[in-house]
C-alpha cells in the first residue's frame, strides 16, 4: 500500500524533528530586517576567499560546521548530507561539503531547493534509512551575478521587478527522534511554465508553481491556507506574492495577512533598494534556518507552511529564447505531531 | 554655444536608449547593437554627417558616432585604396576606440579587484 | 494549472498588470543630463586639443582616449556601476559605456586566469558591437563601391 497521500503530498508517519538549524549570511542580509536572527553575518562578501564561488564554498563549509557543532552530534552520526546552491555543477556545495567526508547527496532546485533538502531528508529518516540528516542550500550575490547576468562592475539598470540575490548559507539537521519543531508533511512540486521570458521577473516565472504546489497540497492533506500561522513563499518577490494571492482566490482559497514571503521579509525595500526583493536558494534557507525557526522554538509560530520556489533556467536558455518554469516545494512544519 | 548642442544632442541620444530600456524587453547589448548599425547605415547614406557638423561631440561620442565613424572610415579607405579599403577601414576606423579599452581594462585588471554593487 | 495558449495569455495579463513599471520621466531626465554632460565633456576635451592646433582626426582620437581612460578608471573603482545605476542609458550609450563594458568583465573574470579568463571574456559584452559594427560599415563600403 502506498503510503504518499494524493498525487503529490508525503503526510510522515512519524514527523521529523528540526534538531537545529544554522544561518550564515553577507553584509546586505546583515543590515536587514531579520540581522538579530542569523548566527553569522559577515562584513566581508568575499569572506576572505579571493573569489565569489570560493566564498559560497567556505561559507556552506563553516555553516554545516556550525549546526553540527550546535547540534552536539559526532559528525559520523550523521547518515547523509544533501544540500544545493546556484551555481554551475554545484561547486558552491561539492567544494563545501567535501571536507566533512560524509555521504553526500547534491540536489538541484533552483531557488526551492532547502525545500526539496529538507523534504527529501524528512523521507530518509521516515522511511527508516536515517537516524540524523543534515540538509543545506546556499547562494552568493556576486557569484549569481557573474554567473547569470552581468559583471558587477558593469553599469547596468535593474528593473523595478528584480529580486536580489541573497548570500548566505541556510542548514538544519533533521532527526528521526528530538524536539519540536517537526516536519509532518512534504508536497513535491511539478514544473510549471507559463510563458514568462523576463529573467528580470522572476516573481511571476515562479508563482504559477507556488499556486499549483499550495492548491495541491490544500487538496492533499484537506487543510486550508487558515490552519497555518504562516504561509512562506521562498522568493517570489512583492510581485509573485500579489500575484499568488489574486491566482489563490480565483482557485478558492483565500490567503490572508498570514501569507508572507522570505524575500519580502528579508529585505528592507526602501533602505535597501532591493526592487522586487530577495531570492537565491539562501533566501529560504536563511530566513528558515534564523528567523522563523526561532519564533517556532519560542512558540511565536506553531504551524507554517514554508514554500520555497525555484525558476528553472540557465544563461543558456534563456538566450535561447526559452521560457522560464518555476517549480515549488512545500513543507509543513509545526510544533505538535498533530494528527499524522 | 556648442557645448549646448553637443549637450543636447548627445542627451537626446541616450533618452531614445533610455525609452528602449525601459519600454522594451531589448536587453542593454541588443541596443548597443542598434545604435552603433543605425550610426553606421544613417553614416553610409549620408545623414548622420550633418548631425555631426551641427553638434559635434554630442554625436560622435554616442554609440551612434562609434558605427558612424565606421562606415567613414571605409568609405575613406575605399577612396584611397579601392578594394583594400573596403576589408581594412572599418576596424581601422574603430582601432584608437578598441585599442585604448583593451590597454587600460588590462591595467585596471592588474591594480583592481572586483567589488561588490 | 491552466498551461494552455489561453492558460498563458490569461496570465501574461495578470502579471503585466501587476508588475510595477519604470519611472520613464524620471528615468528619460537623468539619462538626458548625464548622458548630455559626458559629451559636452568629449566636446571640452576636443575644443582643447583643436585650439592648439592639433588636427581634427587626431584631435577626436584624443578625446576618445581621454574618455575611455576616465570611464575605465571609474569602473576599477566601483564607481561607474553608481553612475550607471543612476543614469541608464546616459551612460551605457556613449563611449564611455562601452569602455566600462570591457573594463568590467576583464577585473571580474581575472579570477579565472590571465588567458583563459580575461583574455577570453573580456569582449563578452561589447563584443557584438564590434561584431555588427564592423558587419554594417562592411555592408556600406560594398554598396559605396560599387555606387561609385
Amino acid at each position: 500500500m502506498l503510503k504518499k497521500t494524493g498525487d503529490q503530498s508525503i503526510v510522515f508517519e512519524d514527523p521529523v524533528s528540526i534538531l537545529c538549524t544554522a544561518s550564515t549570511v553577507g553584509p546586505k542580509e546583515g543590515e536587514g530586517p531579520l540581522a538579530s536572527y542569523f548566527d553569522v553575518v559577515h562584513e566581508d562578501i568575499m569572506v576572505g576567499e579571493d573569489s565569489w564561488e570560493k566564498a559560497e564554498s567556505t561559507m556552506a563549509k563553516d555553516n554545516f560546521g556550525l549546526v553540527l557543532h550546535k547540534s552536539g552530534l559526532n559528525k559520523k552520526s550523521i547518515d547523509f548530507v544533501l544540500s544545493g546552491d546556484l551555481s554551475n555543477q554545484l561547486t558552491g556545495s561539492t567544494f563545501g561539503v567535501r571536507d566533512l567526508e560524509l555521504p553526500f547527496l547534491g540536489i538541484f532546485g533552483a531557488c526551492s531547493t532547502f525545500g526539496e533538502g529538507i523534504g527529501l531528508g524528512s523521507i530518509l529518516i521516515d522511511g527508516g534509512f536515517a537516524h540524523y540528516v543534515m540538509s543545506g542550500a546556499s547562494s552568493h550575490f556576486c557569484a549569481a551575478e557573474k554567473q547569470f547576468r552581468f559583471p558587477l562592475e558593469l553599469g547596468t539598470q535593474r528593473p523595478l521587478t528584480s529580486s536580489w540575490t541573497v548570500t548566505g548559507h541556510g542548514a538544519a539537521i533533521l532527526a528521526k527522534s528530538g524536539p519540536a519543531p517537526y516536519i509532518t508533511s512534504f508536497t513535491v512540486g511539478k514544473i510549471i511554465d507559463m510563458g514568462i521570458t523576463d529573467a528580470n521577473n522572476m516573481g511571476a516565472a515562479m508563482a504559477p508553481a507556488a499556486v499549483d504546489t499550495l492548491t495541491a497540497h490544500f487538496k492533499d492533506t484537506g487543510r486550508n491556507p487558515d490552519y497555518y500561522d504562516m504561509i512562506l513563499t521562498g522568493d517570489l518577490g512583492y510581485v509573485g506574492h500579489e500575484i499568488v494571492s489574486r491566482m489563490m482566490t480565483q482557485e478558492g482559497y483565500t490567503m490572508g495577512s498570514n501569507y508572507s514571503d522570505c524575500g519580502i521579509e528579508i529585505f528592507d525595500r526602501e533602505k535597501q533598494d532591493t526592487h522586487s526583493g530577495g531570492s537565491g536558494c539562501a533566501c529560504s534557507a536563511v530566513t528558515f534556518s534564523g528567523y522563523l525557526y526561532q519564533q517556532m522554538k519560542k512558540g511565536q509560530l506553531n504551524k507554517i507552511l514554508l514554500v520555497p520556489t525555484g525558476a528553472l533556467m540557465s544563461p543558456t536558455s534563456v538566450q535561447q529564447n526559452e521560457t522560464i518554469p518555476g517549480v515549488a516545494h512545500a513543507v509543513a512544519i509545526e510544533n505538535t505531531k498533530g494528527d499524522n | 554655444m556648442e557645448y549646448l548642442k553637443a549637450f543636447v544632442v548627445g542627451g537626446i541620444i541616450c533618452v531614445i536608449g533610455q525609452i528602449l530600456i525601459d519600454k522594451t524587453k531589448l536587453t542593454s547589448a541588443r541596443i548597443l547593437v542598434l545604435f552603433v548599425v543605425a550610426g553606421c547605415l544613417l553614416g553610409g547614406l549620408g545623414l548622420y554627417k550633418p548631425l555631426v557638423d551641427f553638434a559635434g561631440a554630442g554625436a560622435t561620442v554616442p554609440l551612434p558616432g562609434f558605427g558612424y565613424k565606421m562606415a567613414k572610415g571605409v568609405m575613406d579607405e575605399i577612396d584611397a585604396k579601392g578594394l583594400a579599403g573596403l576589408i581594412t577601414g572599418g576596424i581601422q576606423a574603430a582601432a584608437g576606440g578598441i585599442t585604448a579599452a583593451i590597454i587600460f581594462s588590462f591595467l585596471a585588471a592588474l591594480v583592481f579587484e572586483p567589488k561588490e554593487k | 494549472m491552466d498551461q494552455s495558449n489561453k492558460g498563458k495569455a490569461r496570465y501574461q495579463e495578470l502579471v503585466k498588470e501587476v508588475s510595477p513599471n519604470s519611472h520613464l520621466a524620471a528615468d528619460c531626465f537623468k539619462a538626458f543630463c548625464v548622458g548630455g554632460l559626458i559629451c559636452t565633456l568629449g566636446q571640452f576635451i576636443t575644443n582643447y586639443f583643436t585650439t592648439r592646433q592639433y588636427p581634427e582626426d587626431k584631435a577626436s582620437l584624443y578625446t576618445s582616449v581621454i574618455l575611455i581612460f576616465c570611464a575605465i578608471l571609474l569602473t576599477g573603482l566601483g564607481l561607474y556601476e553608481k553612475i550607471g545605476k543612476f543614469a541608464g542609458a546616459g551612460s551605457i550609450v556613449p563611449i564611455t559605456g562601452f569602455a566600462n563594458s570591457v573594463a568590467s568583465p576583464a577585473i571580474e573574470f581575472k579570477k579565472e586566469g590571465w588567458i583563459l579568463g580575461l583574455g577570453a571574456k573580456m569582449f563578452i559584452v561589447a563584443g557584438p558591437v564590434i561584431v555588427y559594427g564592423t558587419l554594417a560599415s562592411f555592408l556600406v563600403g560594398i554598396i559605396y563601391y560599387f555606387m561609385k
